[in-house]
């Protein structure tokens, strides 16, 4: 009996472990998805915000982020604060058997909510790509990674009011993704629209990204990481009825996101008379954020159709974004705060537990406090250091300016080193003389 | 008439676009370039290596027009392309003997 509790202790903190890497994969996912949607000449910058962020969201959450989120708080609005640390479970506690014993490593847990608040983080950064100062950027995740996530985690999945008034979010529409769109969205109002992107008269320009492979690769990873993000929210797979649940997480998360990238397709195919790729990337993306709230509950057919309505959404939300000059490059905020919205709403057609009123009551907490944190700290930012690049960088691209490198030399305008329609040769030869010779040497 | 060739920095080509059409300029010709000032270039960091950048890539903008706005053009151009850094160009007024509209064989001032 003692091997098989420990067995199933082991089993349960090995699944979070591998869902939680896989969430953490979901890094890569972003990281090629706004690569892919940003222009050539700012794909080393986006790159260099992503690693970054992704290192930042570890290490203050280890540092204070994880204390506040899941802490023993001073009441059910104020966290406490406190550093990762102490000692895990011992094999006595886990046999004493109970509902208190616990069933996973204290650490697992650590690992599995650290890679949570990077993804919150990651959201933000194709919202304000192409034009943001990188440093701005990389001062702003220390504060949501470290505090404003967490504070909201702790009113949710902490034990907060949030949770005690009856708010449904399995594995994070909300505390997760709509977060990530709210500093967004606040990010985006302060930085303002890239140059070229919204004409003096009012036209819309098409600013379109560099590379789609990479965007597709990056939306399938996605989906491929969303099976930690929903699977791993499960918390337990060492029993019939949790293997069942976590086996149905899984098929209504793949099922959701496949629902969103075909809505999105038609409705593309038929609103623009193209099957746009990128709207059905965007699509799958909404499907899974759709589901996210409560991807057990529903049917699959039925988790098809929620994905469906958020593919829908998402690009409705696209251009009306776009209609009202809010320029996000990549959909971030339509994908992951618009479609988080209605994932939360979705919860009260499966789940009889749901309350429309505690939902509503979520969305407006968690939007609010997110929203105007992340306000006040932009602005704080913008006031001490700014946010945005100069006119002249972001013309060369924030590539040369913020990284002195770029991501495909031989293939962008070529600045400051090369110039428009000079072959790579040419480059080489006449503009870095200095460059190729070291590294000839070297070789 | 006037030829104007202004060598300018590439993030300013849409505002000189825009300021010189408002004076009535009718047709512009670009060429993407490069070059070097008083400047000569300059250096940057690659991976902590530091190389030269000969040549800086600037816009080349040629617009013919005729002398009563010649003046008011190159006024315009030069308050639109100033940032007041280094590298912010030059422009260069020749006068121009003839222009010829090839649709129509307009000749003279009715060309430009």
């Amino acid at each position: 009996m003692d091997q098989t509790a420990e067995l199933s202790y082991a089993l349960d903190t090995f699944y979070f472990l591998v869902t939680g890497a896989l969430v953490m994969w979901m890094a890569a996912g972003f990281t090629m998805l706004e690569a892919g949607l940003v222009r050539a000449k700012n794909t080393a910058e986006i790159l260099t915000k992503n690693v970054g962020l992704y290192s930042i969201a570890c290490i203050m959450y280890m540092l204070c982020g994880y204390g506040i989120m899941y802490g023993d708080g001073l009441n059910s609005f104020i966290p406490s604060i406190g550093m990762l640390g102490g000692d895990d479970n011992t094999a006595a506690d886990v046999l004493a058997g109970g509902d208190d014993a616990p069933y996973y490593s204290n650490l697992s847990d650590f690992f599995f909510q650290v890679v949570f608040v990077a993804t919150a983080m990651s959201i933000v950064s194709g919202a304000v790509a192409e034009r943001m100062k990188l440093w701005a950027f990389l001062a702003f995740a220390v504060v949501l990674t470290g505090f404003i996530y967490p504070i909201q985690g702790y009113w949710k999945w902490g034990g907060g009011f949030l949770d005690e008034m009856g708010f449904l979010d399995f594995a994070g529409s909300g505390v997760v993704h709509m977060t990530g769109a709210a500093a967004a969205l606040a990010g985006v109002l302060l930085l303002g629209a890239r140059k070229g992107k919204y004409t003096a008269d009012g036209r819309i320009n098409a600013i379109p990204g560099c590379n789609l492979p990479l965007a597709t690769l990056g939306m399938f990873i996605l989906w491929f990481g969303w099976f930690g993000f929903n699977g791993g929210s499960e918390l337990k797979v060492s029993d019939v009825g949790e293997a069942n649940a976590v086996a149905r997480v899984f098929v209504n998360t793949n099922t959701a996101a496949a629902g969103g990238l075909i809505a999105a397709l038609l409705i593309a195919r038929f609103s623009f008379g193209k099957a746009d790729l990128t709207m059905a990337l965007n699509g799958a993306l909404a499907g899974l954020v759709a589901i996210t709230a409560e991807p057990l509950t529903p049917t699959p057919l039925m988790a098809t159709l929620i994905g469906g309505v958020g593919g829908l959404i998402v690009v409705f939300s696209i251009v009306g974004l776009d209609r009202l000059k809010i320029d996000d490059p990549v959909g971030a905020i339509s994908v992951h705060g618009v479609v988080g919205i209605w994932g939360l709403l979705a919860v009260l057609l499966t789940n009889p537990e749901a309350k429309l009123s505690a939902q509503l009551l979520g969305i407006i907490v968690i939007f609010s406090w997110v929203f105007l944190a992340s306000l006040l700290v932009w602005a704080v930012i913008k006031a001490i250091m700014g946010i945005r690049v100069g006119a002249e960088e972001e013309y060369e691209g924030v590539d040369m300016s913020e990284c002195g490198l770029e991501a495909y030399p031989e293939f962008t305008q070529g600045i400051p080193s090369g110039g428009p329609g000079m072959s790579a040769q040419q480059l080489a030869a006449s503009a870095m003389p200095t460059l190729g010779e070291p590294s000839k040497s070297s070789s | 008439m006037k030829l104007i060739t202004a060598i300018i920095k590439p993030f300013k080509l849409d505002e000189v676009r825009q300021v010189v059409s408002d004076l009535g300029v009718n047709g512009v010709t670009v060429t993407e370039a490069k070059g070097f000032g008083r400047q000569k270039g300059h250096t940057e960091l690659y991976r902590g290596a530091e190389y030269v950048v000969d040549f800086l890539p600037k816009m080349k903008v040629e617009l013919a027009v005729d002398d009563d706005i010649a003046e008011q053009v190159v006024e315009a151009i030069v308050n639109t392309a100033r940032t007041g850094k280094i590298g912010d160009g030059k422009i260069f007024i020749s006068d121009l003997q003839q222009a010829v509209r090839i649709r129509t064989g307009e000749t003279g001032a009715q060309a430009v």
